[in-house]
């Protein structure tokens, strides 16, 4: 079994924090297609589209017939462990720091012997199921986990390291007014959070959400507020391991429903410049604690509406400021890279909200958002679609983004 | 001496005192709030161009943004229906002597302190002309409430049902405006009307019947209970802003003595 991580003790003020450091980032393109892949958590190797060889590692051609047509498919992940070693030292500061660190290769039952990071639970020559997921650097390497769950297996040192599990870290929910704030309060808390911080806007209105929030301490926050935000960051900035920016400003319509950018403009200010001025207050701060022991910062969480990849005009600014929010998140990605904060963009349908209360079910609920933020997190993801309508979208645009922009701007006829 | 060499010699020597009836404009200061689906008062921000650094080095400046309606601020006919034809309705048509008058205070800060929907009404003016006199004529007219003086969300004091703020009463602004010809209403809430203003008829009856007849509107003021309840000079002039139907303002009043 694992031993578990206890929480961690106060910092001690006297002792300079841990720069962070990285493994290596430098990938092949054809090797980034695993990253992609590590991004959805899914576990997939190029296969050869004409003789059907599974590859690994990744390349330019076949090793069996030499064909150049190499998509990524989804891969059975099982396997067995032939061999293994155990790193006791490194010329890369990130690993050297983290000796020992378990390595084997792994047989895997689709054909190729994969070189993956292991699991300290693994018995020798055991059956294995391997994990595609994004390291520090942000790129896609594998690991091998026992069959089956073992006692504490979260805190595996390796596995904690490319996940961005809620345990034992303290989060910032930007939106206490949001109808999902309470289920991502209970959520988390059920993750293993130990401090959940809500902000709140206009603290002179009411807050219906206020008392459902019990074990969150709720702070002022104001997106659209650059001294709010800098204010609170000033505050618990130091803090926040997770920030899971859920503000959001949504009304119905396109371009010429109102025939003014009155809302538009709103939309702009909280989705896009909110997230902005959040990243600018506390992303520095997040940046420079992502190697700080157990409570380490560890992921920046946007909720976008998986309209961000292409426009429902009955929804149509808003859309176009989850297009603005979106681009930035992947601005973020670079910043954010060398320190290896995660940004994880959570795409969801229609909300169970009074903004979608005419629109036909499926939407997505309050609980089942946070269940899939929690996921993410435990998953290290960064991209994470949640109900079914935002699988299917994200799947018709990987597909063909012109088809899907056709099919969402019919005419009237549709 | 000439009378403004009196006036600036009263203000330098202490015998007339400058009173600020202005809120400072805050982001977090509440603003009216609407159904979700109309549009809606946009807060004050601030953002800094420059602070003495790389952006500017040698000075500091802000770009701020707010509705007409935000803070304590003015209502110039035209932001009402009833007042969109009055002529030299909008702010920067109104004649600048208007922003400068007689103001009388109507104290209903004890009614307002045990009933959040206290009400003016044409007999708590009359009790109260019966003591100082009937209200002249192009006078500002200020209901005190102490409203001010609420804090968080105390202050729009919302329920489900709406907020819940005192206000005039339709009669009142009859009274006041077609019997009295005050110049302007002005109050310490967030608008001109009662909380549940809209119930009357007409809705909104200080907008609606100050606007319509031309007459100017003040809220969210403060300090009310630093002014005279006759005697004091208003001074309340709106940004000249082209088509404007109101303005964040400086309201002040000038009193004599220790009132």
């Amino acid at each position: 079994m694992t031993n578990p991580l206890s929480p961690p003790p106060k910092k001690n003020p006297q002792i300079r924090s841990v720069v962070p450091t990285q493994p290596l980032e430098i990938r092949s393109r054809a090797a980034v297609g695993l990253t992609a892949c590590a991004a959805e958590g899914r576990f997939a190797l190029q296969t050869c589209a004409e003789c059907g060889a599974v590859q690994y590692p990744p390349r330019d051609a076949c090793c069996n017939c030499l064909g150049v047509e190499l998509p990524w498919r989804d891969i059975t992940p099982y396997g067995g462990l032939l061999a293994e070693t155990t790193v006791q030292t490194s010329v890369n500061s990130y690993f050297r720091e983290r000796a020992p660190w378990r390595m084997g290769s792994v047989k895997l039952d689709a054909g190729p012997t994969v070189l993956c990071h292991l699991h300290g639970d693994i018995e020798p020559r055991a059956r294995v199921k391997l994990i595609n997921r994004l390291d520090k650097a942000g790129q896609g390497v594998i690991m091998a986990l026992p069959m089956e769950r073992t006692p504490n297996m979260e805190d595996d040192p390796i596995l904690r390291a490319i996940s961005c599990d809620p345990k034992h870290r303290r989060v910032l929910i930007t939106d206490g007014r949001n109808p999902n704030a309470p289920a991502l309060v209970k959520a988390l808390k059920d993750a293993g959070a130990t401090m959940i911080f809500v902000g709140e806007s206009e603290s002179w209105r009411p807050n219906p959400n206020r008392s459902q929030m019990a074990d969150a301490e709720i702070l002022p926050l104001d997106v659209t507020d650059t001294a709010s935000v800098k204010e609170l960051a000033g505050e618990i900035g130091g803090k926040a391991d997770i920030l899971i920016n859920n503000a959001r400003f949504i009304r119905p319509g396109g371009a010429l429903a109102r025939g003014d950018t009155g809302w538009a403009r709103d939309e702009m200010e909280v989705n896009y410049l909110g997230l902005m001025r959040l990243a600018q207050a506390f992303g520095p701060g997040m940046c420079a604690r992502t190697a700080d022991g157990v409570n380490s910062a560890a992921a920046w969480v946007n909720i976008l509406s998986v309209n961000a990849l292409a426009n429902d005009p009955s929804f149509g600014t808003f859309c176009a400021s989850q297009a603005a929010a979106l681009s930035l998140s992947q601005s973020l990605r670079g910043e954010f890279r060398a320190s290896g904060l995660r940004v994880m963009n959570v795409f969801t349908g229609p909300t169970e909200d009074e903004w979608h209360q005419p629109l036909p079910p499926p939407k997505v609920m309050p609980a089942g958002l946070a269940r899939s933020v929690v996921q993410g997190l435990r998953d290290g993801l960064e991209d994470v679609y949640c109900g079914d309508i935002a699988k299917e979208v994200a799947a018709r645009h990987a597909e063909n983004p012109k088809v899907l922009e056709r099919e969402l701007t019919m005419g009237g006829q549709g | 001496m000439s009378q403004l060499a009196d006036l600036a010699a009263g203000i330098a020597s202490g015998a007339i005192r400058v009173v600020d009836l202005t809120h400072t404009l805050d982001p977090d200061f509440p603003v009216i709030i609407l159904p979700p689906e109309f549009g809606q008062c946009a807060r004050f921000r601030m953002e800094e161009i420059s602070a003495y650094d790389h952006r500017g080095p040698a000075w500091k400046w802000h770009n701020i943004s707010m509705s007409e309606h935000t803070g304590t601020h003015f209502d110039a006919p035209s932001h009402w229906i009833s007042g969109k034809d009055v002529p030299n309705g909008a702010v920067d048509e109104i004649a600048p002597e208007q922003f400068v008058g007689p103001v009388v205070v109507i104290d209903c800060s004890a009614g307002a302190s045990n009933n959040d929907d206290f009400e003016l009404t044409p007999e708590v003016i009359q009790v109260w002309e019966a003591e100082h006199g009937q209200i002249p004529a192009d006078a500002w007219v200020l209901m005190r409430t102490d409203w001010s003086k609420r804090r968080g969300e105390a202050y729009l004091n919302m329920a489900d049902d709406g907020p819940h703020s005192p206000g005039p009463t339709p009669a009142a602004m009859r009274l006041l405006v077609e019997e009295r010809n005050i110049r302007g209403f002005g109050t310490e809430t967030v608008g001109t009307d009662a909380g549940q203003g809209m119930h009357y008829t007409p809705p909104y009856p200080a907008h609606f019947i100050l606007h319509g007849a031309g007459k100017l509107g003040l809220q969210c003021l403060t300090n009310l209970d630093q002014l005279p309840t006759t005697g004091a000079v208003l001074m309340a002039a709106p940004l000249k802003i082209k088509n404007g139907t109101g303005s964040p303002l400086r309201v002040m009043a000038l009193v004599e003595g220790d009132a």
